[in-house]
């Protein structure tokens, strides 16, 4: 395995707003981690990254292990030799994730001067390549330019050459269409898989969008309100998920010949870390909600289907 | 690179009209300064009694002073202290605001707050006062007047610093290169400093011209450069009793320091509207 998180839970200060997550990603391999704003999506981006103490967080259980080290172990000055180098960020929002006065060709240039040794001639060289790689067009001109002369799109594929450029195993990638136009956001996520497949890395995709996840994910986890309700092989999920939240969020993608108006959402709100409901987290959204789901979180366990599962009441396939 | 990074904008300062005339005359002072001992046909510091109180005429342009020194000399030779007292000690003043306030807005903590308090306790008195007192206790003259002047504008820089590197580290391209591996010290280098530069040179601009206005009122009060030295305030200073009787004295050195104040002011203003890269690039 190149990434294994073992019953990982993170806290802020007294709270605890990540619990026992656990996740297995290999090479050439896409997990899609799924869930609603405030599930802990970016924290466990932040966590395997060993970047929570920014936010004032940190790992208060659990393991995190990358290539067979566990990162949660690691000083800091370690943890930066695999940052950019073996596992690769790409942020949220292109548009803000290039410094605006430098030019772009300088801002690639120097993940792979930091943690290749390259030169400047041959970083660029590099990075020319790269950028052709990724289908931008007149490479070296672009180079030149400042961010601000870049559209949305191809920003976010500079941010996605800069994370190749430490020619990592591994590249975590939160919501990385969120900001983009529908137009492009096919594109970039069609670019990310043909990477994951091509050059054998695996690619953590977080994202809300489970449209993106039947696109190219292998494999999904389903986070609602920091623990895991469901991890299954991404086919068998779409055509038979066993979780409620899992049915309703797929209920939340726009369908062809769909009648107008019978688009579904979930009731209610997720809930806030101060305000975690007792027993399974989902019971004040869920339809199936009974006395057991109110009295006990149900356990994380291996279901016959294959996966992994969070429910006291499990869809059957004929229920979906 | 950075020779292009620096010179780019003040060649579009000056390409505007108020950014041409100002960066001209600043120009002409400078050059005249520097090679004050080749164009005065006077010394500066040769007494002649007799030419006392010459008013402006072809043999004195600007007259002479109460000692019949040649006003001109005197006011190219102050030109030479006005202007190396002021950007000297506006130069280290930025410096070591930048430095102060990085380390305040970056690391936070103990160390901000120690920098915060002493910053805001200058900064609460007028920069005169502050000057005049650290004057009285280094002593009068050139160096003096240059501790005295960078230290009264430090907390202006450090504030200004620290502000901007607050809001720049909580940018998501600061984010961005610590996961990829960036130290403190390299995002602090490239990133956080390189963006707060422009407006602190523009405050160090416009505070050079304050420190000349400081630098002639420190003069002024005898506390500057000291005789036979020229400086404008001093020479001011000593004009100023004779108002009536040779109103040259006190005027040439006046407006010697207006008119470089306000060259500085309009070159500071063409370059903070040249320094947005943005607005730059659209006009190109």
């Amino acid at each position: 395995m190149l990434l294994s998180v073992e019953n990982l839970s993170v806290a802020i200060g007294p709270v605890e707003p990540l619990s026992g997550l656990s996740l297995a990603l290999d090479r050439g391999e896409i997990l899609g981690l799924v869930g609603e704003s405030g599930s802990g999506k970016s924290l466990t981006a932040l966590a395997v990254t060993g970047l929570l103490p920014l936010i004032g967080g940190r790992v208060s259980s659990g393991s995190v292990s990358f290539d067979g080290v566990d990162l949660c172990r690691l000083p800091e000055a370690d943890l930066r030799g695999y940052r950019g180098r073996r596992i690769a960020f790409v942020t949220q929002n292109p548009m803000t994730a290039l410094d605006p006065i430098q030019r772009i060709g300088d801002q690639v240039d120097v993940v792979a001067r930091l943690h290749l040794g390259l030169g400047k001639a041959a970083a660029r060289a590099r990075t020319v390549d790269l950028l052709a790689s990724l289908r931008i067009p007149e490479a070296a001109a672009i180079c030149d330019a400042f961010p601000h002369q870049l559209s949305g799109g191809m920003k976010q594929r500079i941010v996605i050459a800069m994370a190749l450029a430490g020619d990592p195993d591994l590249i975590i990638a939160d919501e990385p269409t969120t900001a983009l136009d529908v137009t492009v956001q096919a594109q970039i996520i069609h670019l990310l898989g043909q990477l994951a497949r091509d050059r054998g890395l695996g690619l953590l995709l977080i994202t809300h969008d489970m449209g993106v996840v039947a696109q190219v994910c292998d494999k999904v986890a389903v986070l609602y309100a920091g623990r895991l309700a469901e991890t299954r092989e991404v086919g068998q999920l779409f055509a038979a998920p066993a979780h409620p939240y899992t049915r309703a969020l797929i209920g939340c993608i726009p369908r062809e010949g769909m009648a107008p108006g019978s688009l579904s959402g979930i009731p209610g709100a997720v809930p806030s870390v101060a305000t975690y409901p007792g027993g399974c987290r989902f019971h004040p959204r869920c339809p199936r909600a009974a006395e057991p789901c109110r009295a006990a979180p149900p356990p994380f366990a291996a279901r016959p289907g294959g996966g992994m599962l969070a429910c006291h009441f499990p869809l059957e396939p004929a229920d979906a | 690179m950075s020779l292009r990074r620096t010179l780019g904008p003040v060649r579009s300062a000056l390409a505007t009209r108020k950014g041409a005339l100002a960066g001209l005359w600043l120009a002409l002072v400078v050059v005249v300064a520097v090679l004050a001992p080749l164009l005065t046909p006077y010394a500066y510091d040769i007494q002649s009694l007799p030419d006392a109180f010459r008013p402006p005429a072809a043999t004195h342009w600007l007259g002479t002073d109460e000692f019949g020194r040649d006003l001109l000399t005197r006011i190219i030779y102050g030109a030479r202290t006005s202007l190396s007292v002021s950007v000297v000690s506006i130069a280290v003043s930025v410096l070591a605001g930048m430095i102060l306030g990085a380390a305040a807005g970056y690391f936070g903590g103990r160390l901000d707050q120690a920098v915060t308090v002493v910053v805001d306790l200058t900064w609460s008195f007028p920069e005169i006062l502050v000057a005049l007192i650290l004057v009285a206790i280094i002593g009068p003259g050139v160096t003096g007047t240059m501790v005295a002047i960078g230290v009264a504008y430090l907390a202006q820089f450090t504030r200004l610093t620290r502000a901007q590197i607050m809001t720049i580290r909580s940018e998501t391209y600061i984010e961005a290169a610590r996961s990829l591996g960036a130290s403190d010290g390299f995002i602090l280098a490239r990133h956080l400093l390189p963006n707060a530069l422009g407006p602190v040179l523009i405050a160090g601009m416009l505070a050079t011209g304050d420190a000349i206005i400081l630098e002639a009122t420190l003069g002024f009060f005898g506390l500057g450069a000291q005789p036979p030295l020229p400086s404008w305030g001093a020479m001011m200073s000593s004009g100023s009793g004779l108002l009536f009787k040779a109103p040259w004295i006190i005027l040439f050195p006046g407006l010697a320091v207006a008119t470089t104040v306000i060259a500085i002011n309009l070159f500071g203003d063409a370059l903070i509207h040249a320094l947005d890269i943005k607005t730059r690039l659209r006009e190109a």
